[in-house]
């Protein structure tokens, strides 16, 4: 019943202990999905994006650095690959023309081939004459050690931007060169000639331009644009006292939801920089936030183990919320518009009368077989009427 | 005869009593006044308008004596109504109806929606897996750093004194102004589990940060109703060398059962009953209250030890690291703390 329902379910949720979540909020269920049937803490799950094909598959990024393929559909998971290569856990995960790009903490960027679902590819290694380390089909670049977030362009899937802690923001091409397209610098020095410390905590694409934002884990909110000269940040703001975790755009593109450890949330418009308003109800830290890309909806999952959807405009508040018994870590809101158009039941109620032509169609077969028989003794009417009477009478099946 | 009419007019609401007495007291009071006060005078029903209240009298002296007059015939109908109940109940013997249970704060409280179910598997798994599964499956067994803030006074050190006699396998270090970042790597070298930390504000003990140390979360509370040794009364001798047995009340929630294991995790698995010590922790209503009690035969239960009482102010995952921890739980006042019936542990 569950996995039939699967795909229905508005947000999926990945958490610490190794279960997928799958949350429908108009019937206001949670259905648990683990990939070996008991949960266990070496699967936590620490990435989460959409596979080929829209919202029906899903790709969830685990611990013990393996990539489950999930469909949401059918709600089971279809196999898994090892990806190796560098430590620490996958910091993001995408996917673009049939390939599998991940990233860790350690700073290695890998793109593996999706033809490989179910073995572990340790693919051979070809060296090329120019050095640049590129195996048969498979891309590998060096971030930089400390990336805490590798986000991919939605505009353009083969661009993909990675930051960390001491780690620079930084924008790849990866059909183009080894090189970062674009290498942010750090801002001036401050007021006591000191070093300002970098630490990109989340990057979003802002659609429709070239730029980029971050918020940092020094509680800045930093804008980049590729395109100007100028390779500092074009505006900063600041918000809170406490280490912003996440970031998610809002459907009318002018602002950015940002989240700290303290569970606190804040729009901040990215115009002038000024912080528009906060939402309230989180009581730890801010794991996962993502908008409905239409809807003023927002999800938000962390630390306090609620999942929690906001209302952004008109009013702002709290719509719904899901006690969720495991540390969540990160999130995925479907962006379907119908939310409330579902069929209120599974599809029975379609079963029913399909069932009923086969009957009506073994009872045809039946009684032309009499009629050949018989020939003469019964009346045909007499027959077609009992056959339009069965199929008048949808809900019940013929004796 | 003014006296009167005031008294006449403004008792729209009083018994026939209340007036029949004070046209007494006038009598007694204006001897000579004669004709018209003679106790027969009709009653006036006092033409008030509708839904005059005696908080609209001007005269504040008039008003304080309407309001006790008012007071004291409640007081007297409250009477009258228990007394006529309990007849009725007499009455009844065993047929009567059970009391009816007074209304308190811990009855209505707002049922959680994270109170622990005690056969969730889920649950159950996230507990069996967490930072103090070392210590529940017996690989570890505890010992505790206990310290101060920085130069504390008389009361904190010898709190911390008692404190290291309650917990079995504890040492206290002077802390000499040293970071906790940098110690606690120290500790861990050494072997502790866990460390307290007790905050001294105007040389009075404020407040404890608990932290479980490989890597296991920090709970920081706020400590109030500090009694030492000698403050309580009619205690016991010191505690001895034995193991003491924990009692954990009332921690009912996900977050109450995180904080009820953390509790657990100071004292070793093995209580000795020998000893007969225990060391209690009950949750009411968010306050942690910490007793410690020997029992003894002839006297009973004896209170030894300090006592004080906990709020939970937030609960960090990770060691210490205020700034840039991430936090599982805090304390935020002006939303968590809108309902008197809401409680979080």
């Amino acid at each position: 019943m569950a996995a039939a329902a699967a795909r229905w379910n508005h947000v999926w949720v990945g958490t610490e202990t190794g279960i997928l979540k799958g949350v429908n909020l108009q019937r206001k269920q949670a259905a648990n999905f683990t990939a070996g049937g008991q949960p266990r803490r070496e699967e936590a799950v620490s990435a989460l994006c959409w596979g080929t094909g829209g919202e029906t598959q899903m790709l969830v990024g685990c611990a013990d650095r393996t990539v489950k393929h999930f469909s949401t559909e059918d709600g089971i998971f279809q196999g898994q690959r090892h990806c190796p290569g560098g430590e620490g856990m996958f910091r993001g995960l995408a996917q673009a023309d049939g390939t599998l790009i991940t990233c860790v903490d350690s700073g290695i960027l890998r793109v593996w081939h999706d033809k490989d679902k179910d073995t572990s590819s340790d693919p051979v290694r070809l060296p090329c004459p120019d050095g640049w380390g590129r195996w048969a089909g498979l891309l590998e670049l060096r971030v930089g050690p400390g990336v805490c977030r590798m986000r991919q362009d939605p505009a353009h899937p083969h661009v993909v931007a990675t930051g960390g802690k001491e780690n620079a923001l930084k924008i790849w091409d990866l059909q183009g060169s080894e090189e970062p397209v674009f290498r942010a610098k750090n801002v001036r020095n401050d007021w006591l000639d000191l070093r300002v410390p970098i630490w990109d905590q989340d990057i979003q694409f802002l659609p429709g331009s070239q730029k980029l934002v971050t918020c940092t884990g020094y509680h800045q909110v930093r804008v980049y644009d590729p395109a100007s000269p100028q390779r500092r940040p074009v505006l900063e703001t600041t918000y809170g006292e406490y280490p912003l975790t996440a970031m998610t755009l809002t459907p009318g593109g002018n602002s950015v939801i940002v989240g700290n450890t303290h569970g606190q949330l804040a729009e901040i418009d990215l115009r002038q920089g000024r912080l528009l308003g906060c939402l309230k109800g989180l009581a730890g830290s801010v794991r996962g936030l993502q908008c409905h890309p239409s809807k003023p909806l927002l999800a938000s999952c962390g630390l306090d183990r609620v999942l929690r959807i906001h209302r952004i405009q008109n009013p702002r508040g709290l719509e719904h919320k899901v006690y969720l018994k495991s540390q969540l870590n990160c999130l995925l809101l479907s962006g379907r518009d119908n939310w409330e158009d579902e069929p209120q039941e599974p599809q029975e109620p379609n079963k029913v009368p399909l069932e009923d032509t086969e009957t009506d169609e073994l009872w045809a077969s039946l009684e032309a077989a009499a009629k050949r028989k018989l020939s003469g003794l019964e009346q045909p009417q007499g027959a077609l009427q009992t056959r339009r009477r069965k199929k008048k009478r949808p809900g019940s099946t013929s004796p | 005869m003014a006296k009167a009419g005031d008294k006449s007019s403004s008792s729209g609401k009083k018994s026939l009593k209340r007036k029949a007495a004070a046209e007494e007291l006038q009598e007694a009071a204006g001897a000579g006044d004669g004709a018209t006060e003679n106790g027969v005078q009709p009653p006036k029903a006092a033409a008030f308008p509708p839904g005059f209240s005696i908080s609209e009298i001007k005269n504040k002296q008039r008003r304080h004596l309407m309001f006790t007059r008012w007071k004291q015939q409640q007081r007297k109908e409250k009477l009258a109504a228990k007394k006529k109940l309990k007849k009725e109940r007499e009455a009844l013997g065993d047929k009567a109806p059970p009391k009816p249970v007074p209304k308190t704060i811990d009855n209505q409280r707002v049922y959680d929606e994270t109170t622990v179910d005690p056969n969730d598997e889920e649950v159950a798994y996230d507990e069996a897996t967490d930072e103090f599964a070392s210590y529940f499956n017996k690989q570890t067994s505890p010992k505790i750093l206990i310290t101060t803030s920085d130069r504390p006074h008389g009361r904190t050190v010898r709190l911390c004194e008692q404190l290291s006699t309650v917990i079995p396998n504890s040492h206290v270090y002077y802390r000499r102004g040293l970071a906790l970042k940098k110690i606690i790597p120290q500790c861990i070298a050494r072997d502790f589990t866990d460390l307290i930390v007790i905050n001294e504000d105007r040389k009075t003990p404020n407040g404890l940060i608990l932290s479980h140390l490989p890597n296991g979360p920090t709970a920081h509370f706020k400590m109030s109703s500090v009694r030492l040794r000698k403050e309580i009364k009619r205690r016991g001798k010191d505690p001895t060398e034995h193991i003491p047995e924990i009692i954990l009340n009332n921690f009912t929630t996900r977050l109450g059962h995180s904080i009820g294991r953390m509790f657990a995790s100071l004292f070793p698995h093995n209580p000795q009953f020998i000893g007969r010590q225990v060391a209690t922790f009950h949750n009411q209503r968010d306050y942690i209250f910490f007793r410690f009690h020997r029992s003894e035969k002839k006297v009973g239960i004896q209170e030894l030890g300090p006592r004080f009482t906990l709020k939970l102010r937030s609960l960090q995952k990770g060691t210490f690291d205020s700034k840039y921890g991430e936090y599982e739980w805090v304390h935020k006042p002006r939303e968590m703390d809108t309902s008197r019936r809401k409680f979080h542990l």
